[in-house]
């Protein structure tokens, strides 16, 4: 039996957590990092054993010690890029609650290491209920980030963020239920070759549909997102966006697709419209924010559009941007919500008037800013360029009008995040307390500098990140084909013309007659 | 069938019928100061009784149900699976009462023995095969629970709870009686296999009429919609460790005997009582979780849980299956232990001069004066909204799965998302302990008992209780294997 390194994975954070529990607050912060830090080892450890074009699931745990579900673990490309997300964010996550976060340190502590337990399980779990116990839980810990460490409004987002996503998920539930009780198995792999009748996918199709569109979050269930994001402290907000909004694309790769191949293509003029609308509403209300997280948050609405839009596209190109974007965009959202946490923690306020010119007295600061920025706008050479492309591409073998629709947002995102930065960065500097903060110290650097070599790297040479996924997305696609559409681009090539284009014919002839 | 193997399989309820005997002479010797002793007694004879138990348990599961006094009373795997956990349940609250009685020094010997002849009773309701040894069983716990809601006499609450419950009470069993006797008059029987056999011939109108009511009467003993009016003013008047009781082991022996009832001499009908079922069940948990939201009052929240939770439980007796039974009996087990968490907690909460505190502003900011108690009292209220991965989770599992299996899908996937309007109370306890400010004092310390009896409840609805699923799963299904025959 080969070295259970998930279940350690998940172990770490465990006992750390319950470890920080007692800790004072100096020490459960060294505990948290030193625990995230081992395993971000741990993930890099993973990345490199991971056999590429090996079998389809690998470092397989199993063990019988539940009635009704098994605890089995494992992990295919996809799994292992969203884990090292994860494990990649987590250290940065408690780097930025090093000096923010000064009232109950332990139990925040604890409560990110949970988040990490419960992250790294919903993508390694092979067992459908162990992962819906995985998905659900994430709940708790993330209320109690959101309501103890949170803003002025914290209640109401806390609890409209646990009410949502719940509602979202029971229906999942009793969809999951449902298939077991039909295929007589919890076991995901099996579960995905399974063919359920076309009716009934139908019906189990809109119910995890509930359940992932609420955690996307897409149009018009996303409310609870601007909510969240606002009021939970920075490192809640990095995981929020960073890897919690992933759970839903995951949830449509790993279940809705190439379980209800059918239902998928009967519903994905559902999912092209909602996209469509995200993009271009929530850009436009990101225009008008005047709260740098509000607008950072509805952008992340647009970012996720493009991702269901990509899924839906039911082609490799389409699937493999979703994939980058969904990677890329954790890392960018991640690190925009840092800058905007490094001058909330100097200023004490998000309203981006309260800015200005900071790049005169925070020119490292500037930089870093004007780098994420930039990524999010998809600017090539940075990893959004690379994830939208593709999807972009994709999509267009499909639908022409989804393609320009969802392009749009592109521009528009432009437009908003260039206007935020702007605002903040550039100009007079209207106010003298914000002029005379200092600039990026050590601890900031240590979290920014990795976030920002990663989103070059993704965008520069993106092969490492999508070698792991092809074989997955191919066997995707391959399991979808048969409910695929035809698509409204019919690119055919055309007949050949007899001659060349520059071919003068009479001309030559005239030569001739001299 | 002699009578010494009938004495056997009745050896708990006639144990314990001595010992509360022989404590009842202590008590009226001994006064007031023997109430310690009579406690510590009581105790070890409910150990006593749940160990032998457990053993019946093991001999049924081997052998055949053991039939005592000519098919009154079976002392099958089912019966002797309720009878643990009420027997376990009492022990618990026992053990946390005598401080909360002590501080307004109205501590009584009567108290443990009043509970002793309730255990008897609510044995007799688990395993009562018979309607005439159930109504003798039903009436025995009743009675006894009348007494205990107003033991302190000096309390106006708690004397108009128990006035409250004796006369509503009384009107359930008038109403289990008229049943039964009109079950009585078109089956010529009062023996649950005879009632079966007769049903199985001809199923009259009249005889639906009958079922209708006993099932009315049991739902009200059970607290569930739309008989459930009597619970919050109860529950909330009641001396808190009473509450705690009421909340636990009669609801167990109640819905133990409801299972039954349905199970065994309705069985053949299961179309007639299902859709009384299914709407109590769906009326429960939305009513439930309704009524709870604007409670101020922990007690009379607590109360609203329990009507929500039996929605739960009924939503597996709705399915109607073996799997349905062993899902109703693991959701008990698991609910005994949150219920009697849930009250210990609150039992803990007092104030420096001893009041006990039992309101939303008394337990404002709880994490920063008590953390243990407060992360203890987490667990608990996600445990039971039912959010992964506490234990509470998998109660909730096992229904609904047996209602999936049992092709209920809308009434499974409309009584979760139902349970979702639940979550917002059980939330807000988290909310009020540890995203507000503390307003007030708390008491510090806790006696021992207490957090040994919550320390154990918060272990098992942890999510290590999942360890325990195998284990619970095969003794509900040898619980639920009692049925066999009738289904």
């Amino acid at each position: 039996m080969e070295f259970p390194i998930l279940s350690l994975m998940l172990a770490v954070p465990l006992v750390a957590a319950i470890a920080c529990l007692f800790l004072g607050a100096q020490s459960a912060r060294m505990v948290a990092l030193f625990a995230t830090l081992f395993d971000l080892a741990l993930g890099v450890l993973l990345w490199l054993n991971f056999d590429i074009g090996g079998a389809q699931w690998q470092f397989v745990e199993r063990a019988e010690v539940f009635a009704g579900f098994s605890y089995a673990l494992g992990i295919d490309g996809i799994a292992l890029m969203l884990i090292m997300l994860s494990v990649f964010l987590m250290p940065i996550c408690i780097l930025a609650s090093w000096d923010a976060i000064t009232k109950r340190v332990g139990e925040y502590m604890a409560a990110f290491l949970l988040m990490e337990v419960l992250m790294i399980g919903v993508f390694a779990a092979q067992d459908m209920f162990l992962f819906y116990i995985f998905f659900e839980a994430g709940l708790i810990p993330m209320y109690l980030i959101i309501g103890v460490w949170g803003g002025d409004n914290r209640i109401y987002a806390s609890y409209k963020f646990f009410l949502y996503t719940l509602l979202g998920s029971v229906l999942m539930l009793i969809a999951m239920m449902w298939m077991v009780n039909e295929a007589g198995t919890t076991d995901i792999p099996t579960l995905l070759n399974y063919d359920f009748s076309p009716q009934a996918q139908t019906w189990l199709w809109l119910a995890f549909f509930a359940s992932f569109a609420v955690k996307m979050p897409m149009w018009p269930v996303h409310t609870w997102l601007p909510d969240a994001h606002v009021q939970a402290p920075t490192a809640g907000s990095v995981i929020l966006a960073g890897v919690l909004l992933k759970l839903g694309g995951y949830g449509f790769i790993r279940f809705s697709l190439p379980m209800f191949p059918e239902a998928s293509a009967q519903f994905a003029w559902l999912v092209f419209a909602l996209s469509m609308v995200a993009v271009i509403y929530t850009s436009l209300v990101a225009l008008v924010q005047h709260d740098m997280k509000k607008l950072i948050a509805y952008s992340s609405v647009a970012h996720m559009a493009i991702v269901t839009a990509g899924l839906f596209a039911f082609n490799v190109q389409g699937i493999e941007g979703a994939m980058m974007v969904m990677l890329g965009h954790g890392l960018v959202s991640g690190a925009l919500f840092l800058c905007v946490g490094v001058i909330y923690d100097r200023l004490h306020t998000r309203e981006i008037d309260r800015y200005g010119g900071l790049s005169i007295n925070m020119p490292k600061y500037a930089l870093f800013f004007l780098l994420f920025t930039m990524a999010s706008i998809g600017l090539p050479g940075t990893s959004n360029f690379v994830g939208e492309f593709l999807a972009l591409a994709g999509l267009y073998k499909v639908s022409t009008l989804v393609t320009l629709v969802c392009t749009t947002g592109i521009i528009l995102g432009a437009a908003y995040m260039l206007y935020l930065y702007r605002r903040v960065a550039f100009g007079e500097q209207r106010n003298a307390d914000a002029a005379r903060m200092p600039d990026l110290n050590a601890r900031e650097w240590m979290m920014l500098a990795p976030i920002a070599a990663a989103t070059l790297w993704m965008g520069v040479y993106p092969e490492s990140f999508l070698a792991p996924m092809r074989q997955d997305i191919a066997a995707l696609e391959v399991r979808m084909a048969r409910a695929a559409s035809e698509g409204d681009s019919q690119l055919r090539v055309g007949e050949p013309m007899e001659r060349n284009a520059n071919f003068v014919a009479a001309a030559h002839d005239a030569e001739g007659a001299h | 069938m002699n009578l010494a193997s009938s004495l056997y399989f009745t050896g708990a309820e006639v144990g314990l019928s001595i010992v509360g005997l022989v404590l009842l002479l202590v008590s009226a010797w001994g006064g007031p100061r023997s109430a310690r002793l009579v406690t510590i007694l009581a105790v070890s004879a409910l150990v006593g009784a749940t160990l032998f138990s457990g053993h019946l348990f093991d001999l049924a599961a081997s052998e055949t149900a053991g039939r005592a006094f000519g098919d009154l009373y079976r002392a099958d795997t089912f019966g002797s699976f309720a009878k643990i956990l009420i027997y376990l349940a009492t022990t618990a609250v026992l053990m946390v009462t005598p401080r909360f009685f002590d501080q307004r020094g109205a501590y009584r010997p009567e108290y443990p023995v009043l509970m002793l002849f309730n255990a008897v009773g609510m044995g007799m309701m688990a395993s009562a095969t018979d309607l005439m040894t159930l109504y003798i069983g039903l009436e025995m716990s009743s009675l006894s629970s009348y007494v205990l809601a107003s033991f302190l006499r000096n309390d106006t609450r708690s004397a108009e709870a128990g006035l409250k419950y004796f006369v509503l009470g009384a009107l359930a069993s008038g109403i289990i009686l008229y049943g039964v006797s009109l079950v009585y008059g078109f089956t010529g029987s009062t023996n649950y296999e005879g009632i079966r056999a007769a049903f199985a011939v001809e199923f009259s109108a009249g005889a639906l009429f009958g079922v209708v009511f006993v099932l009315a009467g049991l739902a009200f003993k059970v607290s569930a919609v739309p008989f459930h009016m009597w619970t919050p003013d109860v529950y909330e008047g009641a001396p808190t460790p009473v509450t705690a009781f009421f909340a636990t082991a009669p609801k167990v022996a109640a819905m133990a005997m409801l299972v039954r009832m349905a199970m065994e001499p309705f069985a053949g009908e299961v179309d007639a009582w299902r859709q009384i079922v299914i709407f109590a069940a769906l009326a429960s948990i939305v009513v439930g979780a309704l009524g709870a939201i604007g409670q101020q009052n922990l007690k009379r929240l607590l109360a609203y849980s329990s009507i929500n939770n039996v929605g739960f439980i009924l939503i597996g007796l709705a399915a109607a299956t073996p799997a349905g039974v062993a899902g109703v009996m693991t959701y008990l087990a698991i609910y005994v232990a949150m219920t009697v968490g849930s009250f210990t907690a609150l039992l803990m909460l007092r104030d420096p001069m001893g009041q006990n505190l039992e309101t939303f502003d008394d337990i404002a900011g709880l994490s920063t004066k008590r953390p243990a108690l407060a992360w203890c009292l987490l667990a608990l209220m996600f445990s039971l909204a039912g959010i992964p991965p506490l234990f509470g989770f998998w109660g909730k599992f096992v229904v609904f799965q047996a209602a999936v299996q049992a092709d209920l899908v809308a009434l499974a996937a409309i009584g979760i998302a139902a349970s979702v309007i639940g979550a917002f109370y059980y939330i807000k306890f988290v909310k009020v302990m540890f995203f507000d400010d503390a307003t007030r004092e708390v008491e510090t310390e806790s006696p021992i008992g207490h957090w040994i009896v919550l320390g154990l409840s918060v272990a098992i609805i942890s999510p290590l209780g999942y360890f325990l699923t195998i284990p619970l799963g095969d003794w509900s299904a040898a619980a639920a294997a009692s049925f066999a025959a009738a289904m």
